[in-house]
Protein backbone atom coordinates (compact mmCIF):
# COMPACT_ATOMS: atom_id res chain seq x y z
CA UNK A 1 0.00 0.00 0.00
CA UNK A 2 1.49 3.28 -1.07
CA UNK A 3 0.78 6.69 0.38
CA UNK A 4 0.59 10.01 -1.47
CA UNK A 5 2.28 11.77 1.41
CA UNK A 6 4.15 10.51 4.43
CA UNK A 7 5.06 13.03 7.11
CA UNK A 8 7.83 12.41 9.61
CA UNK A 9 6.88 14.27 12.78
CA UNK A 10 3.43 15.13 14.08
CA UNK A 11 4.16 18.44 15.76
CA UNK A 12 2.91 21.92 14.83
CA UNK A 13 4.14 21.67 11.23
CA UNK A 14 3.65 17.93 10.62
CA UNK A 15 0.16 17.66 12.07
CA UNK A 16 -0.91 20.84 10.27
CA UNK A 17 0.46 19.47 7.01
CA UNK A 18 -1.41 16.21 7.54
CA UNK A 19 -4.71 17.99 8.15
CA UNK A 20 -4.23 20.16 5.06
CA UNK A 21 -3.05 17.33 2.81
CA UNK A 22 -5.81 14.93 3.77
CA UNK A 23 -8.40 17.69 3.27
CA UNK A 24 -7.08 18.05 -0.28
CA UNK A 25 -7.59 14.36 -0.94
CA UNK A 26 -4.08 13.03 -0.41
CA UNK A 27 -3.66 9.60 1.18
CA UNK A 28 -1.60 10.74 4.15
CA UNK A 29 0.26 9.14 7.03
CA UNK A 30 2.02 10.84 9.95
CA UNK A 31 4.72 9.08 11.96
CA UNK A 32 5.71 10.45 15.37
CA UNK A 33 8.00 8.97 18.02
CA UNK A 34 6.09 10.52 20.92
CA UNK A 35 2.97 9.01 22.47
CA UNK A 36 0.72 11.70 21.00
CA UNK A 37 0.84 14.35 18.26
CA UNK A 38 1.70 17.94 19.10
CA UNK A 39 5.49 17.87 19.04
CA UNK A 40 7.30 19.59 21.89
CA UNK A 41 5.56 22.93 21.70
CA UNK A 42 2.14 21.31 22.13
CA UNK A 43 3.31 18.26 24.06
CA UNK A 44 0.29 16.34 25.30
CA UNK A 45 -0.45 15.55 28.91
CA UNK A 46 0.72 12.16 30.11
CA UNK A 47 -1.96 9.48 30.48
CA UNK A 48 -1.41 9.47 34.26
CA UNK A 49 -3.05 12.91 34.39
CA UNK A 50 -6.78 12.61 34.79
CA UNK A 51 -7.62 16.29 35.08
CA UNK A 52 -5.07 18.87 33.95
CA UNK A 53 -4.99 22.64 34.27
CA UNK A 54 -5.95 24.06 30.88
CA UNK A 55 -4.27 27.02 29.26
CA UNK A 56 -4.81 28.69 25.88
CA UNK A 57 -1.64 26.98 24.73
CA UNK A 58 -2.65 23.48 25.82
CA UNK A 59 -6.12 24.06 24.37
CA UNK A 60 -4.54 24.85 20.99
CA UNK A 61 -2.56 21.61 21.20
CA UNK A 62 -5.68 19.63 22.04
CA UNK A 63 -7.47 21.25 19.08
CA UNK A 64 -4.69 20.19 16.76
CA UNK A 65 -4.80 16.61 18.05
CA UNK A 66 -8.60 16.51 17.74
CA UNK A 67 -8.53 17.88 14.19
CA UNK A 68 -5.81 15.43 13.19
CA UNK A 69 -7.78 12.58 14.72
CA UNK A 70 -10.91 13.62 12.86
CA UNK A 71 -9.08 13.88 9.54
CA UNK A 72 -8.54 10.99 7.16
CA UNK A 73 -4.78 11.06 7.80
CA UNK A 74 -3.36 7.98 9.51
CA UNK A 75 -1.29 8.60 12.61
CA UNK A 76 1.35 6.23 13.98
CA UNK A 77 2.41 7.18 17.50
CA UNK A 78 5.47 5.97 19.46
CA UNK A 79 6.97 5.02 16.10
CA UNK A 80 10.47 5.81 14.95
CA UNK A 81 11.86 6.19 11.45
CA UNK A 82 15.30 4.65 11.65
CA UNK A 83 16.17 4.61 7.96
CA UNK A 84 14.91 6.20 4.74
CA UNK A 85 15.93 6.16 1.12
CA UNK A 86 14.67 7.17 -2.31
CA UNK A 87 12.91 4.63 -4.47
CA UNK A 88 12.53 6.07 -7.95
CA UNK A 89 10.84 9.44 -7.46
CA UNK A 90 9.33 8.28 -4.16
CA UNK A 91 10.62 7.18 -0.78
CA UNK A 92 10.71 4.18 1.51
CA UNK A 93 10.81 4.58 5.26
CA UNK A 94 11.93 1.88 7.69
CA UNK A 95 9.93 2.28 10.86
CA UNK A 96 9.71 0.59 14.24
CA UNK A 97 6.93 1.00 16.74
CA UNK A 98 4.36 -0.76 18.91
CA UNK A 99 3.42 -2.99 15.95
CA UNK A 100 6.96 -4.09 15.29
CA UNK A 101 9.09 -3.14 12.32
CA UNK A 102 7.82 -2.43 8.80
CA UNK A 103 8.42 -0.26 5.75
CA UNK A 104 6.28 2.58 4.40
CA UNK A 105 6.24 3.50 0.71
CA UNK A 106 5.24 6.99 -0.31
CA UNK A 107 5.21 9.20 -3.40
CA UNK A 108 5.97 12.37 -1.49
CA UNK A 109 7.65 12.96 1.84
CA UNK A 110 7.44 15.86 4.28
CA UNK A 111 10.14 16.16 6.91
CA UNK A 112 8.73 17.74 10.06
CA UNK A 113 11.13 16.37 12.66
CA UNK A 114 11.61 19.72 14.33
CA UNK A 115 14.58 20.91 16.29
CA UNK A 116 17.18 19.59 18.71
CA UNK A 117 18.45 21.25 21.89
CA UNK A 118 21.79 22.97 21.82
CA UNK A 119 23.48 22.67 25.23
CA UNK A 120 27.05 23.86 25.62
CA UNK A 121 28.97 21.86 28.23
CA UNK A 122 30.26 23.30 31.47
CA UNK A 123 32.18 21.54 34.27
CA UNK A 124 29.77 19.24 36.12
CA UNK A 125 27.09 19.25 33.40
CA UNK A 126 26.77 15.44 33.36
CA UNK A 127 25.60 15.35 37.00
CA UNK A 128 22.10 13.99 37.48
CA UNK A 129 19.83 16.99 37.99
CA UNK A 130 21.17 18.94 35.00
CA UNK A 131 18.61 18.86 32.20
CA UNK A 132 18.01 20.87 29.05
CA UNK A 133 15.60 23.79 28.82
CA UNK A 134 13.58 21.76 26.30
CA UNK A 135 13.72 18.84 28.72
CA UNK A 136 12.29 20.98 31.52
CA UNK A 137 9.59 22.14 29.11
CA UNK A 138 8.72 18.55 28.17
CA UNK A 139 8.68 17.42 31.81
CA UNK A 140 6.37 20.22 32.87
CA UNK A 141 4.10 20.10 29.83
CA UNK A 142 3.67 16.34 29.83
CA UNK A 143 3.91 15.41 33.50
CA UNK A 144 3.11 18.73 35.24
CA UNK A 145 6.14 17.92 37.37
CA UNK A 146 8.91 20.20 38.59
CA UNK A 147 12.54 19.39 37.73
CA UNK A 148 13.62 20.12 41.31
CA UNK A 149 12.84 21.91 44.56
CA UNK A 150 15.38 24.71 44.06
CA UNK A 151 15.95 25.34 40.36
CA UNK A 152 18.47 27.47 38.51
CA UNK A 153 17.46 28.25 34.93
CA UNK A 154 20.34 29.22 32.63
CA UNK A 155 21.41 29.77 29.05
CA UNK A 156 19.89 31.94 26.36
CA UNK A 157 16.73 32.50 24.40
CA UNK A 158 13.02 32.62 25.02
CA UNK A 159 12.88 29.15 26.58
CA UNK A 160 14.88 30.56 29.49
CA UNK A 161 11.98 32.72 30.60
CA UNK A 162 9.30 30.27 29.60
CA UNK A 163 10.84 27.58 31.82
CA UNK A 164 11.41 29.93 34.77
CA UNK A 165 7.84 31.14 34.54
CA UNK A 166 6.44 27.65 34.17
CA UNK A 167 8.28 26.50 37.31
CA UNK A 168 6.70 29.34 39.28
CA UNK A 169 3.30 28.60 37.77
CA UNK A 170 3.60 24.98 38.89
CA UNK A 171 4.38 26.01 42.45
CA UNK A 172 8.15 25.60 42.27
CA UNK A 173 11.04 27.77 43.37
CA UNK A 174 13.39 29.46 40.90
CA UNK A 175 16.59 30.31 42.73
CA UNK A 176 17.96 32.34 39.84
CA UNK A 177 17.73 32.97 36.11
CA UNK A 178 21.14 33.23 34.46
CA UNK A 179 21.03 34.74 30.98
CA UNK A 180 24.20 34.98 28.89
CA UNK A 181 22.70 37.87 26.94
CA UNK A 182 22.63 41.40 28.31
CA UNK A 183 19.19 42.94 28.79
CA UNK A 184 19.90 45.27 25.87
CA UNK A 185 19.81 42.28 23.49
CA UNK A 186 16.17 41.69 24.39
CA UNK A 187 15.25 45.38 24.12
CA UNK A 188 16.85 45.62 20.67
CA UNK A 189 14.48 42.93 19.40
CA UNK A 190 11.41 44.76 20.59
CA UNK A 191 10.48 46.15 17.13
CA UNK A 192 10.51 42.65 15.59
CA UNK A 193 8.55 41.24 18.49
CA UNK A 194 5.82 43.78 17.75
CA UNK A 195 4.92 41.76 14.65
CA UNK A 196 3.20 39.35 17.03
CA UNK A 197 1.88 41.47 19.92
CA UNK A 198 0.20 38.43 21.49
CA UNK A 199 3.50 36.60 21.81
CA UNK A 200 5.27 39.75 22.95
CA UNK A 201 2.74 40.31 25.76
CA UNK A 202 3.14 36.70 26.84
CA UNK A 203 6.92 37.21 27.14
CA UNK A 204 6.46 40.48 29.02
CA UNK A 205 4.11 38.64 31.36
CA UNK A 206 6.78 36.03 32.08
CA UNK A 207 9.37 38.67 32.96
CA UNK A 208 6.89 40.56 35.13
CA UNK A 209 5.93 37.49 37.14
CA UNK A 210 9.58 36.69 37.80
CA UNK A 211 10.19 40.23 38.97
CA UNK A 212 7.10 40.24 41.21
CA UNK A 213 8.22 37.02 42.85
CA UNK A 214 11.66 38.44 43.53
CA UNK A 215 13.50 35.90 41.42
CA UNK A 216 17.07 37.10 40.74
CA UNK A 217 17.43 37.54 36.99
CA UNK A 218 21.05 37.94 35.96
CA UNK A 219 21.62 39.25 32.43
CA UNK A 220 25.16 38.93 31.14
CA UNK A 221 26.03 36.01 33.41
CA UNK A 222 26.90 32.37 32.81
CA UNK A 223 27.41 29.08 34.62
CA UNK A 224 30.98 28.48 35.78
CA UNK A 225 30.68 25.12 37.48
CA UNK A 226 28.10 22.66 38.75
CA UNK A 227 29.06 21.03 42.03
CA UNK A 228 27.71 17.86 43.60
CA UNK A 229 28.59 14.39 44.82
CA UNK A 230 26.12 12.30 42.85
CA UNK A 231 23.72 15.02 41.77
CA UNK A 232 23.38 18.80 41.62
CA UNK A 233 24.08 20.57 44.91
CA UNK A 234 25.63 23.95 44.12
CA UNK A 235 25.79 26.11 41.01
CA UNK A 236 28.53 28.69 40.58
CA UNK A 237 27.82 31.72 38.38
CA UNK A 238 29.87 34.64 37.09
CA UNK A 239 29.79 37.50 34.62
CA UNK A 240 30.35 37.01 30.91
CA UNK A 241 31.51 39.35 28.16
CA UNK A 242 29.38 40.25 25.15
CA UNK A 243 31.03 37.27 23.46
CA UNK A 244 29.76 34.97 26.27
CA UNK A 245 33.25 34.44 27.67
CA UNK A 246 33.58 34.14 31.47
CA UNK A 247 35.04 37.29 32.99
CA UNK A 248 36.15 37.80 36.55
CA UNK A 249 35.54 35.78 39.67
CA UNK A 250 32.50 33.76 40.66
CA UNK A 251 29.78 36.19 41.78
CA UNK A 252 27.00 33.85 42.91
CA UNK A 253 26.92 30.34 44.35
CA UNK A 254 23.38 29.05 44.41
CA UNK A 255 22.31 26.14 46.57
CA UNK A 256 20.19 24.23 44.10
CA UNK A 257 19.10 20.71 43.30
CA UNK A 258 18.35 21.31 39.64
CA UNK A 259 19.82 23.18 36.69
CA UNK A 260 17.82 23.70 33.51
CA UNK A 261 20.41 24.64 30.88
CA UNK A 262 20.03 25.40 27.20
CA UNK A 263 21.48 27.54 24.44
CA UNK A 264 18.81 27.51 21.79
CA UNK A 265 17.58 25.06 19.20
CA UNK A 266 19.05 23.84 15.95
CA UNK A 267 17.34 22.05 13.05
CA UNK A 268 17.30 18.23 13.11
CA UNK A 269 18.61 17.97 9.57
CA UNK A 270 19.92 14.42 9.44
CA UNK A 271 16.97 12.84 7.54
CA UNK A 272 17.03 15.60 4.90
CA UNK A 273 20.79 15.32 4.47
CA UNK A 274 20.55 11.55 4.30
CA UNK A 275 18.23 11.93 1.30
CA UNK A 276 20.70 14.21 -0.42
CA UNK A 277 18.88 17.52 -0.03
CA UNK A 278 21.34 20.38 -0.45
CA UNK A 279 21.86 22.31 2.77
CA UNK A 280 23.37 25.67 3.57
CA UNK A 281 24.50 27.23 6.82
CA UNK A 282 22.34 30.05 8.18
CA UNK A 283 23.21 30.96 11.75
CA UNK A 284 20.10 33.13 12.03
CA UNK A 285 17.95 30.03 11.52
CA UNK A 286 19.88 27.79 13.89
CA UNK A 287 22.55 26.47 11.53
CA UNK A 288 22.37 23.92 8.72
CA UNK A 289 19.05 24.08 6.88
CA UNK A 290 17.85 22.54 3.62
CA UNK A 291 17.66 24.87 0.65
CA UNK A 292 13.93 25.31 -0.01
CA UNK A 293 11.56 27.44 -2.00
CA UNK A 294 8.85 29.48 -0.25
CA UNK A 295 6.65 26.38 0.15
CA UNK A 296 9.37 24.13 1.58
CA UNK A 297 10.29 22.16 -1.54
CA UNK A 298 13.88 20.94 -1.16
CA UNK A 299 16.35 20.22 -3.96
CA UNK A 300 15.12 16.61 -3.91
CA UNK A 301 12.03 15.94 -6.00
CA UNK A 302 8.85 15.28 -3.99
CA UNK A 303 10.61 16.13 -0.72
CA UNK A 304 9.45 19.08 1.40
CA UNK A 305 10.95 20.28 4.65
CA UNK A 306 8.68 22.15 7.03
CA UNK A 307 8.76 23.55 10.55
CA UNK A 308 11.80 24.07 12.75
CA UNK A 309 13.63 21.22 11.02
CA UNK A 310 13.96 23.57 8.06
CA UNK A 311 15.05 26.58 10.11
CA UNK A 312 14.16 27.72 13.64
CA UNK A 313 11.28 30.10 13.03
CA UNK A 314 9.07 29.03 15.91
CA UNK A 315 5.80 27.20 16.39
CA UNK A 316 3.48 29.84 14.95
CA UNK A 317 5.45 29.84 11.70
CA UNK A 318 5.62 26.03 11.76
CA UNK A 319 1.86 25.63 11.51
CA UNK A 320 1.77 27.86 8.44
CA UNK A 321 4.81 26.23 6.83
CA UNK A 322 3.20 22.84 7.32
CA UNK A 323 0.05 23.90 5.52
CA UNK A 324 2.00 25.59 2.71
CA UNK A 325 4.12 22.48 2.25
CA UNK A 326 1.04 20.26 2.03
CA UNK A 327 -0.55 22.51 -0.58
CA UNK A 328 2.66 22.44 -2.62
CA UNK A 329 2.73 18.63 -2.53
CA UNK A 330 -0.93 18.48 -3.54
CA UNK A 331 -0.31 20.85 -6.43
CA UNK A 332 2.75 18.88 -7.61
CA UNK A 333 0.65 15.70 -7.54
CA UNK A 334 -2.12 17.46 -9.52
CA UNK A 335 -4.60 16.99 -6.69
CA UNK A 336 -5.40 20.72 -6.76
CA UNK A 337 -5.27 23.26 -9.56
CA UNK A 338 -2.74 26.05 -9.53
CA UNK A 339 -5.60 28.54 -8.88
CA UNK A 340 -6.88 26.74 -5.81
CA UNK A 341 -3.34 26.34 -4.52
CA UNK A 342 -2.67 30.05 -5.00
CA UNK A 343 -5.82 31.20 -3.26
CA UNK A 344 -5.08 28.94 -0.29
CA UNK A 345 -1.47 30.03 0.03
CA UNK A 346 -1.99 33.78 -0.25
CA UNK A 347 -3.33 34.36 3.26
CA UNK A 348 -1.03 31.74 4.80
CA UNK A 349 2.01 33.43 3.28
CA UNK A 350 0.90 36.80 4.62
CA UNK A 351 0.53 35.40 8.16
CA UNK A 352 3.83 33.61 7.86
CA UNK A 353 5.64 36.91 7.38
CA UNK A 354 4.73 38.23 10.83
CA UNK A 355 5.04 34.85 12.57
CA UNK A 356 8.47 34.31 11.09
CA UNK A 357 9.67 37.80 12.04
CA UNK A 358 8.94 37.09 15.70
CA UNK A 359 10.38 33.57 15.61
CA UNK A 360 13.61 34.65 13.95
CA UNK A 361 14.05 37.49 16.45
CA UNK A 362 13.96 34.88 19.22
CA UNK A 363 16.37 32.59 17.37
CA UNK A 364 18.82 35.47 16.89
CA UNK A 365 19.27 35.59 20.67
CA UNK A 366 20.70 32.07 20.53
CA UNK A 367 23.32 32.41 17.79
CA UNK A 368 26.36 30.80 19.46
CA UNK A 369 29.19 33.10 20.51
CA UNK A 370 32.70 31.68 20.57
CA UNK A 371 33.54 33.03 24.02
CA UNK A 372 31.43 30.29 25.57
CA UNK A 373 34.20 27.83 24.71
CA UNK A 374 36.19 29.44 27.52
CA UNK A 375 33.63 27.98 29.96
CA UNK A 376 34.57 24.46 28.90
CA UNK A 377 37.53 23.10 30.87
CA UNK A 378 39.98 20.67 29.21
CA UNK A 379 38.63 17.73 31.19
CA UNK A 380 34.97 18.65 30.67
CA UNK A 381 33.15 15.91 28.81
CA UNK A 382 31.92 16.96 25.37
CA UNK A 383 30.61 13.64 24.08
CA UNK A 384 28.47 12.27 26.89
CA UNK A 385 27.83 8.94 25.17
CA UNK A 386 31.46 8.01 24.59
CA UNK A 387 33.07 10.03 27.37
CA UNK A 388 35.24 12.22 25.11
CA UNK A 389 36.74 15.26 26.82
CA UNK A 390 37.54 18.62 25.29
CA UNK A 391 41.28 17.99 25.55
CA UNK A 392 40.98 14.69 23.66
CA UNK A 393 39.03 16.39 20.87
CA UNK A 394 41.40 19.34 20.65
CA UNK A 395 44.43 17.06 20.52
CA UNK A 396 42.90 15.22 17.59
CA UNK A 397 41.92 18.42 15.76
CA UNK A 398 45.40 19.87 16.19
CA UNK A 399 47.06 16.66 15.04
CA UNK A 400 45.22 16.94 11.72
CA UNK A 401 41.92 15.14 12.35
CA UNK A 402 40.03 18.36 11.85
CA UNK A 403 37.34 17.35 9.37
CA UNK A 404 34.09 16.08 10.90
CA UNK A 405 34.32 12.49 9.65
CA UNK A 406 37.98 12.18 10.63
CA UNK A 407 37.35 13.61 14.08
CA UNK A 408 34.42 11.26 14.59
CA UNK A 409 36.40 8.21 13.48
CA UNK A 410 39.40 9.02 15.64
CA UNK A 411 37.64 9.95 18.88
CA UNK A 412 34.25 8.19 18.61
CA UNK A 413 32.64 11.53 19.38
CA UNK A 414 29.30 11.32 17.62
CA UNK A 415 29.31 7.53 17.30
CA UNK A 416 27.50 6.83 20.53
CA UNK A 417 23.84 6.02 21.15
CA UNK A 418 22.60 9.59 20.71
CA UNK A 419 24.09 9.71 17.22
CA UNK A 420 25.90 12.98 17.80
CA UNK A 421 22.74 14.95 18.55
CA UNK A 422 24.11 16.47 21.73
CA UNK A 423 27.76 16.99 20.83
CA UNK A 424 27.40 18.17 17.22
CA UNK A 425 27.00 21.87 18.00
CA UNK A 426 29.87 22.23 20.44
CA UNK A 427 32.17 20.07 18.30
CA UNK A 428 31.50 22.34 15.35
CA UNK A 429 32.09 25.51 17.39
CA UNK A 430 35.29 24.08 18.87
CA UNK A 431 36.66 22.85 15.54
CA UNK A 432 35.96 26.19 13.86
CA UNK A 433 37.65 28.01 16.71
CA UNK A 434 40.79 25.84 16.52
CA UNK A 435 41.05 25.69 12.72
CA UNK A 436 39.76 29.15 11.84
CA UNK A 437 37.19 27.64 9.45
CA UNK A 438 33.60 28.82 9.28
CA UNK A 439 30.81 26.32 9.96
CA UNK A 440 29.91 26.48 6.26
CA UNK A 441 33.46 25.48 5.33
CA UNK A 442 33.62 22.76 7.96
CA UNK A 443 30.40 20.95 7.16
CA UNK A 444 29.03 18.03 9.13
CA UNK A 445 29.86 14.34 9.42
CA UNK A 446 28.09 12.00 7.01
CA UNK A 447 24.56 11.15 8.15
CA UNK A 448 24.30 7.45 9.01
CA UNK A 449 21.46 5.06 9.75
CA UNK A 450 20.02 4.21 12.16
CA UNK A 451 18.45 7.60 12.80
CA UNK A 452 17.34 6.23 16.16
CA UNK A 453 18.70 3.33 18.22
CA UNK A 454 17.14 0.04 17.14
CA UNK A 455 17.91 -3.38 18.55
CA UNK A 456 18.70 -6.31 16.30
CA UNK A 457 16.02 -8.26 18.14
CA UNK A 458 13.37 -5.67 17.31
CA UNK A 459 14.28 -5.77 13.62
CA UNK A 460 14.56 -9.55 13.47
CA UNK A 461 11.00 -9.94 14.73
CA UNK A 462 9.98 -13.59 14.73
CA UNK A 463 13.30 -14.73 13.31
CA UNK A 464 15.28 -16.91 15.71
CA UNK A 465 18.76 -18.42 15.75
CA UNK A 466 17.18 -21.83 15.12
CA UNK A 467 15.91 -20.45 11.80
CA UNK A 468 19.44 -20.02 10.51
CA UNK A 469 20.01 -22.66 7.79
CA UNK A 470 23.25 -24.16 9.03
CA UNK A 471 24.23 -27.25 7.03
CA UNK A 472 25.18 -30.44 8.82
CA UNK A 473 28.94 -30.96 9.10
CA UNK A 474 30.50 -33.69 7.00
CA UNK A 475 30.73 -37.07 8.79
CA UNK A 476 34.01 -37.63 10.58
CA UNK B 1 7.57 17.33 54.95
CA UNK B 2 9.20 18.37 51.71
CA UNK B 3 6.54 18.98 49.04
CA UNK B 4 6.77 16.62 46.08
CA UNK B 5 7.72 17.54 42.54
CA UNK B 6 4.31 16.68 41.10
CA UNK B 7 2.10 19.76 40.91
CA UNK B 8 -1.14 18.91 42.64
CA UNK B 9 -3.03 22.23 42.61
CA UNK B 10 -5.79 21.89 40.05
CA UNK B 11 -4.41 18.58 38.77
CA UNK B 12 -5.67 15.08 39.45
CA UNK B 13 -3.81 11.92 38.55
CA UNK B 14 -4.71 8.27 38.36
CA UNK B 15 -4.18 6.09 41.41
CA UNK B 16 -0.59 5.08 42.21
CA UNK B 17 0.64 1.61 41.32
CA UNK B 18 3.68 -0.27 42.59
CA UNK B 19 6.73 -0.89 40.43
CA UNK B 20 10.29 -2.04 41.10
CA UNK B 21 13.50 -0.26 40.12
CA UNK B 22 16.79 -1.93 41.01
CA UNK B 23 15.00 -4.03 43.66
CA UNK B 24 13.51 -0.92 45.28
CA UNK B 25 9.72 -0.92 45.55
CA UNK B 26 8.35 2.42 44.41
CA UNK B 27 4.99 4.01 43.65
CA UNK B 28 3.75 6.26 40.86
CA UNK B 29 0.48 6.94 39.03
CA UNK B 30 -0.02 4.46 36.19
CA UNK B 31 1.06 5.96 32.87
CA UNK B 32 3.75 8.26 34.22
CA UNK B 33 7.07 7.77 32.41
CA UNK B 34 9.58 5.77 34.42
CA UNK B 35 12.09 8.64 34.20
CA UNK B 36 9.55 11.09 35.67
CA UNK B 37 8.41 8.54 38.26
CA UNK B 38 11.99 7.97 39.41
CA UNK B 39 12.54 11.74 39.60
CA UNK B 40 9.41 12.16 41.72
CA UNK B 41 10.68 9.35 43.96
CA UNK B 42 13.96 11.19 44.50
CA UNK B 43 16.01 8.93 42.23
CA UNK B 44 17.98 10.86 39.62
CA UNK B 45 21.10 8.75 39.16
CA UNK B 46 19.68 6.14 36.80
CA UNK B 47 22.90 4.60 35.49
CA UNK B 48 26.61 5.30 35.22
CA UNK B 49 28.55 6.64 32.25
CA UNK B 50 30.24 3.79 30.36
CA UNK B 51 33.61 5.56 30.15
CA UNK B 52 33.85 7.65 33.30
CA UNK B 53 31.75 5.50 35.62
CA UNK B 54 30.05 8.64 36.94
CA UNK B 55 26.34 8.80 37.84
CA UNK B 56 24.02 9.81 34.98
CA UNK B 57 20.36 10.69 34.84
CA UNK B 58 17.68 11.77 32.39
CA UNK B 59 18.87 14.78 30.39
CA UNK B 60 16.52 15.47 27.48
CA UNK B 61 13.29 13.74 28.62
CA UNK B 62 12.16 13.15 25.02
CA UNK B 63 13.95 9.90 24.18
CA UNK B 64 17.01 11.22 22.36
CA UNK B 65 19.99 11.62 24.71
CA UNK B 66 20.04 7.94 25.83
CA UNK B 67 21.15 8.98 29.34
CA UNK B 68 18.04 7.56 31.07
CA UNK B 69 18.51 3.98 29.81
CA UNK B 70 17.14 1.18 31.99
CA UNK B 71 16.87 -2.57 31.58
CA UNK B 72 13.45 -4.19 31.08
CA UNK B 73 13.07 -7.87 30.12
CA UNK B 74 16.70 -8.04 29.11
CA UNK B 75 16.44 -5.04 26.75
CA UNK B 76 17.81 -1.54 27.14
CA UNK B 77 15.20 1.17 26.72
CA UNK B 78 14.91 4.88 27.42
CA UNK B 79 13.02 5.18 30.72
CA UNK B 80 11.40 8.40 29.49
CA UNK B 81 9.64 6.30 26.82
CA UNK B 82 8.28 3.61 29.16
CA UNK B 83 5.02 3.99 31.10
CA UNK B 84 4.73 2.87 34.70
CA UNK B 85 2.26 0.02 35.15
CA UNK B 86 1.40 -2.18 38.11
CA UNK B 87 4.15 -4.74 38.75
CA UNK B 88 6.65 -3.35 36.22
CA UNK B 89 10.16 -4.59 37.01
CA UNK B 90 13.07 -2.43 35.95
CA UNK B 91 16.79 -3.01 36.36
CA UNK B 92 19.80 -0.76 36.03
CA UNK B 93 21.89 -0.88 32.90
CA UNK B 94 25.37 -2.06 33.83
CA UNK B 95 28.40 -1.96 31.58
CA UNK B 96 31.09 -4.59 31.63
CA UNK B 97 34.47 -3.28 32.61
CA UNK B 98 36.71 -3.03 29.53
CA UNK B 99 39.51 -5.61 29.57
CA UNK B 100 42.85 -3.92 30.19
CA UNK B 101 45.24 -3.90 27.18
Amino acid sequence: MKYDLAIIGGGPSGASAAIEASSLGLKTIVIDEQAQAGGQFWRAKNSSIKQPVLSTESAAGNDLRDTLGASSAEFLHSTRVWHLHRVGDGFQLSIIGPNGSQTIDTSSLALAGGALERVFPVPGWTLPGVIGLGAATALMKEHVMLPGQRVVVAGVGPLLFFVAHEILKNGGRVVGVVDLNPLGDWLRRFPNMLSRPDLLMRGVGWQARLKLRGVPVLHGYGIREIEGESDVEKIHVGRVTDDWAPEGEITHSFNADSLCLGHGLYPASEPARMLGAIHSYDEQQGGWIPQTDSAGRTTVKNLVAIGDGAGIQGAAAAVLRGRLGAIAVAKDMDKVTADVALSRTKELTRQLGSARRFGLAMTSLTVPKTGILKSIAPDTMICRCEGVSRSALEAEIRSGGDMPNALKSATRCGMGPCGGKFCAEVVSLLTCHVTGKTPAELGLSTPRSPLRPVSVGALAGEFDYDDLPIPEPAPQ
Amino acid sequence: MKPGLRRTKGVTRHAPVKFIFDQMELEAPAGESVAAALLANGIRAIRHGPEDGQPRGAFCFIGLCQECLVEIDGNQIESCRVSVRDGLKIGRVRYQKKPSP
